[in-house]
């Protein structure tokens, strides 16, 4: 199907953007990659009446390291992300994630801020900014907030953004040294939205694991941190924790919502197998050099 | 608004330049399409799924049904048929023949620009590789298998010059 009708601009500066935003408001959709707003477009599931088009917007592009932490502008492009040295080398988690979002034309033009600010409950990227305890910057004409990705994402795509304000960067904590990053999902195939998956970040010395960060994706209408399991396995060596204190702590944390691709039970089940798989490789990852 | 809203756009298609006034939104294949008549790009789905309407933008592959024609202003567009004027991939396009690694074609320009983007970039050749890059475009009739085949030989066939 085509497109309905809509207003198209196209500012050429941030002040410009969030001009339009404070004067469209609820009735203005950002165009970044385009990528998951251009099917609901075509498809006819939304009808926005103003496109604010924001690619020509330099101070939303690029990745680079400022005050010891990396920034990842809202339009750099899934593709940037994914062959960026300093992500390479700084967010391990987020180098191993990014080659499970998507293909390689759909990288080549979606961007890191599209996929935070639309928050898919079964998207890699959100998991993987919770994991790490990164921060949302969000900008408006009221202002500038930095919201922490622990109360960024509220609901099904819903987020602590206002409609009013435009997402213009992530800072991410580069990994520390002593840390291990793992990321893991299921999906039918690659490429396709995860099923259950969780990234993980941690500190990890002699098989004792510490201060563990574990973010579970797919199952959940949002990405949501394993909070009862994180402090179980808080400064014990895995796999010493038994499966069944574990299992217990991860039927207190995740309420999987069912869908085509499994029930609430085969979620539940499969993200506890995932995470015996996440926490024996970050033990192994640990003791590899 | 009753209003069919239009913007002016130029842009290069295959390397000559294009100038048009087009529907805001109307999305790049249609505009190859119906515009400039270039019909190597295919519509499937129009949501982004199956990779049909493959282009490549700026030297990079994309969904041409999920870019507004208006966002592709100022760009370089290459289609199939620039592709295959420029014998950039001649080569593959003879080995998906031998390798009856196509039926009906409504996939083939799709898979075609996109394993040239596998060849730019130079991954090594395993099967894995290319099943992997190519995991976006979809094909109702061979199964993939002659697809594969057809990229891995012409991959192989290339090292070995
Ligand atoms: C076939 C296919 C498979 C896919 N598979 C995956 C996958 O496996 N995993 C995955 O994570 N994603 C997947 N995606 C989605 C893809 O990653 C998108 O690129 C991403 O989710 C959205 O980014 P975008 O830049 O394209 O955003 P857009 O589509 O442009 O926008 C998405 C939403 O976010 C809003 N928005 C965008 N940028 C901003 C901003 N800076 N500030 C405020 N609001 C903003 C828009 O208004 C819109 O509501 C897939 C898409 C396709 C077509
Ligand atoms: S027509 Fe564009 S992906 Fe199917
Ligand atoms: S050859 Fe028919 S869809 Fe691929």
């Amino acid at each position: 199907m085509k497109a309905p009708r809509f207003h198209y601009v196209r500012p050429e500066s941030l002040d410009a953007t969030l001009g339009l935003l404070a004067e469209y408001g609820e009735d203005a959709r950002i165009l970044a990659g385009g990528q998951s707003l251009m099917p609901t477009l075509n498809m006819r599931l939304s009808q926005p009446k103003v496109l604010i088009d924001i690619n020509r917007i330099e101070a939303l592009k690029g990745i680079a390291v400022h005050d010891g932490m990396v920034r990842i502008g809202a339009l750099a492009r899934h593709v940037e992300v994914m062959n960026s040295p300093i992500v390479a080398e700084a967010l391990p988690l987020i180098a191993e994630a990014m080659p499970h979002v998507a293909h390689v034309a759909v990288r080549n033009r979606g961007t890191f801020g599209g996929s935070i600010a639309l928050a898919d409950p079964s998207a890699e990227m959100p998991a993987c900014i919770l994991a790490l305890g990164a921060s949302v910057v969000v900008d408006g004409v009221r202002g500038r907030r930095t919201i922490a990705a622990d109360d960024f994402f509220i609901g099904l795509y819903e987020t602590a953004r206002e409609p009013d304000e435009l997402l213009v960067e992530v800072l991410l904590p580069p990994q520390k040294p002593g840390h291990v990053s793992v990321f893991m999902e299921l999906s039918r195939r690659h490429g396709d939205f995860a099923i259950a998956g969780i990234a993980c970040h941690a500190r990890v010395a002699g098989g004792v694991i510490n201060d563990a960060r574990l973010a579970y994706f797919g199952s959940e209408a949002k990405p949501v941190l394993g909070t009862r399991t994180m402090a179980i396995l808080n400064g014990k060596a895995w796999p010493t924790a038994s499966n069944e204190v574990v299992n217990a702590a991860l039927d207190e944390d995740l309420d999987p919502i069912g869908n085509t691709f499994g029930s609430p039970a085969t979620k539940l089940h499969l993200q506890k197998v995932l995470t015996r798989r996440v926490l024996d490789a970050a033990v192994q990852r640990a003791r590899a050099p | 608004m009753s209003l069919e809203e239009t913007l002016a756009i130029e842009l290069t298609v295959n390397g000559e330049r294009v100038e048009s006034t087009v529907p805001v939104r109307q999305h790049l294949v249609d505009f190859l399409r119906t515009e400039l008549g270039l019909t190597g790009s295919h519509i499937g789905c129009e949501h982004g799924i199956c990779g049909a309407c493959s282009v490549r933008v700026d030297g990079a592959v994309v969904r041409g049904c999920l870019m507004l024609a208006v966002q592709a202003d100022g760009a370089e567009v290459v289609t199939i048929e620039g592709l295959t004027d420029s014998g950039e991939i001649a080569d593959l396009q003879e080995m998906f023949v031998e390798r009856n690694a196509l039926q009906c074609g409504y996939c083939t320009p799709g898979m075609l620009i996109t394993a040239a983007e596998l060849f730019d970039i130079g991954l090594p050749a395993s099967r894995e590789n290319i099943r992997e890059f190519l995991s976006g475009n979809f094909c109702r009739c061979t199964g993939y298998h002659a697809i594969v085949d057809a990229v891995e030989a012409t991959l192989k066939q290339r090292l070995s010059r």
